[in-house]
């Protein structure tokens, strides 16, 4: 368990900061820890968690994505154009939007490769393209999402947040079984030192064009979701989410030069960053103040993890590897 | 015995350049199953080179490899594992940031990029537990690791992949030595069951307690192959070096006790990395540091060019106390430190940037110094015969010896009244190892004071006027003229000596 | 040394000629004089930004805190010449300057000092600056207007030319000459390249750091005092639109985002080019989807021309 606990500290100090934050704000909240106020925290976090986990996956083999919010607003808009009428046709909708976020990761994915391109670069250039073909599909924001279906996964399953349940199973389900698989290990080996991963026989290529399209799928899945919570579609959320979709990855322990930090971290980073916001809004300080507040927060938690680098007795130490 | 001569990999007129460089021309090698071989050489021969090509790491310029006498193409590392090549490299291919488990895993046999395996893991467990690394737990992070629990990682990896072929490169060298005739247990029962040793080593009495054939390379291209025991240990080096050990060295001048002290250091520690070091450099002297690695000397080296926070003691330039704690501080005239760090393609140049702009970096914005006068470069060039195409062209163009030149010649503009050297000469041809000898001992007789960290001993013997050991952050000797010998210098590294034989000069 | 013009940073002025050219057989206006200075007039504002980021780009970094430096020297100077008082209106160029230089030197300390990633501690400080902005002027658009000088500097001419035009180039040669001239620029590429060798070649790498900061929000600051002398006023967000054509112009010129290579020459290219482009998208009055799927198409299209021209050499 000390193992554990020391081997994925970053990890772990990222859900401890969530507990006090969330107990915090429960404890400041009029309605207290109503399932209707964790309900609409949970929706809110689970949308930034997931736009978290996309951008996590391009940080973890040492790349970072531009176009996490675009891919959302891409998804978002087409989902407000799918996801209503028969059920055949919104499960044939569903199928379309996580295929297209899917899309949009392995366009990424094959031009940083084969265009020996950097990363922050491709998708700043697809960022722009994705956008075009959101405000195509939405000029205006505006759609419609089954309303039986977004109930049914932005509610409560017995009291509990359906976006805890989701967030459990994305971890239990899929992020603890994924990392038991070759590709979940060469994603890491690939951020840590693409020479060993190379020399210990992984694709290398392969590995990082996965990586894309996952961030692209989990894009996806990230404005799935946020059609179902605010069940319309609007071609102008993108910036906003790649910002926060990258500092809720570093809040999270996952470090920018690959090869560290966890979805479960991602997670927890964007936990984190939203309940900072909520906390903020019933804590009694004048909501003109409250951005200045958010940023310092943002800065100062960024720079205590800097601040390691003040330890540092030998001045080669902090070029880092 | 017959179908042991049977070459299981064969190389046909490989060349391996790169850019200018020519690591490997026109080399024929074969090696057999049932066989460990040796392949001796000094750093910078092509013997790493050449097993990265077996490996897949690289690709040749031209040539054939032939496995089984069928050609084969090693595009990746994937390519050759799957043929049975396995590497165990110099430069560990461990990922730092994963565990012992994950690491083993990662590209083992059978599983890709889908479920993940564990079987081979018993087999890895096993080789570990045998070469005494069983305490070694799989989910440590092998960051976390200590060098020599790497490379036992390391050895485990490569050997459950069931190599035919098994390239050893300085796989033992942080190993100590009842785990090293562990793993040498290991390989001779792995040769015994039909698999093909190559086995790279600087040490030779490894070579001697393991190898069964030997092949001697030197500049690129391989310079003989024979049946261990056929050649004397000075034979093999003269064939490894191309001339005698003595005509390397420029002659030592007499002692002198007159050179006024330039560089003098008093109770230096930092960190517990280093502690009470003091010793001191005259005008005209090169006085050595030696040691195993790691135990401190390196540390001492960065502390003097001011590269180390609350590094404690006392420093005196040409009588002078001083105190500085940046490299800036250090080059400036008052000073005057010029420091050439271990790792040249790194930390002494950027690779990117042309030969010109790599040589103007540390005179850069000194004072009473032009960095674009080329007259402060062209003496050292020329006294080093720098082989260029143009100045103008980028660093990284020249082989690893010519870049050497420019650290020296960077640093040299400067005119230093103290230079301080990490290991200037490893991975260097034996020439420039020559050219630089023979600078070091001309700027001496100029009046510049040189410390030298050496991990050669013939450096420290044959070049330095004093030498230095150090032992646990201490040192643990100093000696010169006779009592500077390789029996002194080993027992001193080892912290073996009865009596400590402090020789002031 | 005169690397400046390289075949990567010429691409942007071949592309700019192209669009003048094609464009012109669909909109003869194109190619009259009021229409292509007023596009020189209008590419200083984000050529003044682009500056700024190339500096950091070369030094290997990112400054992610442009809109809102942009923006915060928009509202500061506004602000002090709306206060009616002569000598706070003079000092109003300088003092948004000064805040530019200011902010500059807080990213420099986050990244030289504390080792935090450019990218996330400019991003933060971004965030710190719109907290100020929405504080300061209760999240309503700020109060204040231009001075005569301001407007004269974004909206002048001297000799039919821009003068938003030649206050960029002036900027341009002014820092051309420190890259070039002093040991600062050499530093800079160094650093860009490998910041390890550079400091262990006695260099004091986090003073190079701190200015090369320091002279991009400086840049960005500038930018926020022409486009507010623009406009006749400071607005919430008003650098928003500009961080990602930013970037994308410094790129497009020539400069690897990997720092060391490249140079200021690319980047007055670059931003030319994606003006005139942004322009002549408006022009054709086509809808926004198809000028951002365009303008990240050609941008796609022209890195990777970079990357195959020199995929043939290598």
């Amino acid at each position: 368990m000390l193992d554990y606990i020391r081997s994925n500290r970053r990890e772990v100090i990222a859900a401890i900061v969530l507990l006090v934050l969330l107990s915090l704000y429960l404890g400041t909240h009029p309605r207290g820890a109503s399932t209707y106020v964790l309900t609409i925290w949970a929706n809110q976090c689970l949308i930034l968690g997931l736009a978290a986990i996309a951008q996590f996956f391009a940080v973890v083999v040492r790349g970072i994505d531009l176009s996490v919010g675009a891919v959302m607003a891409l998804t978002n808009t087409l989902a407000s154009h799918l996801l209503d009428g028969s059920a055949i046709g919104i499960g044939f909708g569903i199928v379309a939007v996580l295929a297209a976020g899917a899309a949009c990761g392995l366009v990424n994915g094959l031009v940083v490769v084969y265009g020996r391109i950097q990363p922050i670069v491709v998708t700043l250039a697809t960022a722009s393209i994705f956008i075009g073909v959101a405000l195509m599909l939405r000029p205006t924001p505006g759609g419609a999402i089954n309303y039986d279906l977004a109930d049914a996964v932005t509610l409560d399953v017995f009291g509990v947040p359906t976006a805890l349940v989701l967030s459990g199973l994305l971890i239990f389900a899929f992020w603890i079984p994924f990392r038991r698989t070759g590709l979940g290990l060469g994603l890491y080996a690939l951020g840590s030192s693409e020479q060993a991963a190379f020399q210990s026989g992984m694709d290398t290529r392969l590995i990082r064009i996965a990586a894309f399209t996952l961030a692209g799928l989990f894009g996806g899945v990230a404005g799935l979701y946020y059609s179902f919570v605010t069940t319309t579609g609007d071609a102008g959320i993108a910036a906003n989410f790649t910002l926060n979709s990258i500092a809720a990855v570093v809040l999270g322990g996952v470090l920018l030069r690959g090869g560290v930090g966890s979805l479960v971290g991602a997670m927890a980073g964007a936990f984190i960053l939203k309940t900072i916001a909520s906390l903020m809004f019933f804590s009694g300080i004048p909501s003109l103040a409250q951005p200045l507040f958010e940023g310092l927060i943002l800065a100062a938690a960024i720079a205590v993890g800097g601040a390691d680098v003040l330890r540092a007795r030998n001045r080669l130490e902090v070029f880092g590897r | 015995m017959n179908q042991h001569d049977v070459p299981l990999l064969q190389m046909r007129d490989i060349s391996m350049h790169f850019g200018a460089t020519k690591a490997l021309e026109d080399v024929d090698f074969a090696c057999r199953s049932h066989e460990i071989h040796a392949v001796l050489g000094e750093n910078g021969a092509g013997k790493s080179t050449l097993m990265k090509l077996i490996a897949g790491v690289l690709q040749p310029t031209g040539g054939r490899i032939i496995l089984d006498d069928t050609d084969v193409k090693l595009a990746t590392p994937r390519t050759a594992q799957d043929l049975g090549l396995v590497c165990m490299f110099q430069e560990l291919s461990l990922v730092p940031d994963l565990t012992v488990r994950e690491n083993l895993l990662l590209g083992a046999p059978g599983s890709g990029l889908g479920w993940l395996r564990s079987e081979a893991l018993a087999k890895a467990q096993d080789v570990l537990t045998r070469i005494d690394g069983g305490h070694i737990k799989m989910s440590t992070r092998v960051s976390d690791l200590s060098l020599p629990s790497r490379q036992q990682v390391e050895i485990a990896k490569a050997l459950m992949r069931a190599p035919r072929l098994l390239i050893l490169d300085e796989a033992t060298s942080a190993l100590n030595a009842s785990v090293v005739a562990k793993v040498f247990d290991l390989i001779r029962a792995e040769r015994d069951q039909g698999t093909s040793v190559l086995f790279i080593s600087h040490r030779f009495h490894e070579i001697e307690a393991l190898a069964d054939r030997i092949s001697v390379f030197r500049n690129g291209s391989r310079v003989a192959t024979f049946d261990q025991g056929a050649h004397s240990y000075d034979e093999i080096i003269n064939m490894m070096v191309g001339q005698k050990i003595g005509e390397l060295f420029p002659p030592k001048p007499p002692v002198s006790a007159t050179g006024k002290e330039v560089l003098k250091v008093e109770n230096f520690s930092w960190e517990g990395r280093f502690a009470d070091v003091s010793l001191s450099v005259r005008e005209g002297q090169i006085v050595g540091l030696g040691g195993l690695d790691g135990q401190g000397q390196g540390a001492f080296l960065m502390g003097l060019f001011g590269l180390l926070r609350r590094a404690e003691g006392r420093i005196s330039v040409s009588g002078k106390p001083v105190s500085y704690s940046s490299p800036k501080a250090a080059k400036q005239p008052d000073i005057a430190l010029a420091f050439i760090p271990e790792d040249r393609k790194t930390e002494g140049l950027i690779q990117e940037q042309s030969i010109l702009e790599n040589l103007q970096l540390a005179a850069l914005g000194l004072k009473d110094l032009d960095a674009s006068d080329p007259e402060l470069y062209t003496s050292t060039l020329d006294r080093l015969e720098l082989k260029h195409g143009g100045l103008e062209l980028p660093v990284s163009s020249l082989s690893g010896g010519n870049q050497q030149k420019v650290v020296l010649a960077k640093w040299l503009a400067i005119k230093p009244r103290c230079l301080l050297l990490a290991d200037p000469t490893r991975g260097i041809d034996v020439k420039t190892k020559t050219q630089i000898y023979q600078m070091l001992r001309r700027l001496a007789d100029e009046g510049t004071a040189i410390l030298l960290l050496s991990t050669d001993y013939e450096e420290l013997i044959q070049l330095c006027d004093e030498t230095h050991i150090f032992y646990a952050g201490r040192l643990a000797a100093s000696m010169s003229g006779d009592n500077m010998t390789a029996q002194n210098i080993i027992a001193a590294s080892l912290n073996v000596t009865e009596e400590r034989k402090v020789v002031h000069a | 040394m005169n690397r400046a013009i390289t075949p990567d940073s010429l691409m942007p002025y071949i592309g700019t000629a192209l669009l003048i050219i094609a464009g012109s057989f669909f909109f003869p206006q194109i190619l009259t004089f009021d229409y292509l200075t007023q596009q020189l007039q209008i590419a200083a504002f984000l050529g003044l930004l682009a500056t700024g980021a190339t500096i950091v780009i070369l030094l290997g970094h990112i400054d992610l805190s442009v809109p809102w430096v942009l923006t915060g020297a928009a509202i500061l100077s506004t602000a002090l010449v709306g206060s009616g008082d002569p000598l706070l209106t003079a000092l109003a160029v300088p003092a948004a300057l000064a805040f530019g230089a200011l902010i500059g030197i807080v990213n420099g300390i986050g990244v030289a000092v504390l080792r935090i990633p450019s990218m996330v501690w400019t991003l933060a400080i971004n965030s710190i600056l719109l907290g100020l902005a929405v504080l300061n002027t209760g999240g309503f658009n700020p109060k204040g207007e231009a001075s005569p000088l301001m407007v004269s500097m974004a909206s002048g001419r001297v000799l039919g030319l821009p003068m938003s035009f030649l206050i960029w180039m002036a900027v341009c040669a002014v820092i051309t000459l420190f890259l070039t001239r002093t040991p600062f620029g050499r530093y800079l590429r160094s650093i860009g390249y490998n910041e390890k060798a550079t400091f262990l070649s006695g260099v004091s790498t986090p003073s190079v750091v701190f200015a090369a900061f320091a002279l991009a929000g400086m840049c960005s600051a500038m930018g926020g005092v022409l486009l507010a002398g623009y406009a006749n006023q400071a607005y919430q967000s008003m650098g928003d639109p500009f961080l990602l054509p930013t970037i994308a112009a410094v790129v497009i010129g020539g400069t690897s985002i990997l720092g060391g290579r490249g140079g200021l020459f690319g980047t007055v290219g670059g931003a030319l080019f994606i003006t005139l482009l942004t322009s002549i998208l408006s022009v054709m009055q086509i809808g926004d989807a198809w000028k951002s799927i365009v303008f990240g198409v050609i941008i796609l299209a022209m890195l990777l021309f970079q990357t195959m021209r020199k995929g043939a050499h290598a």
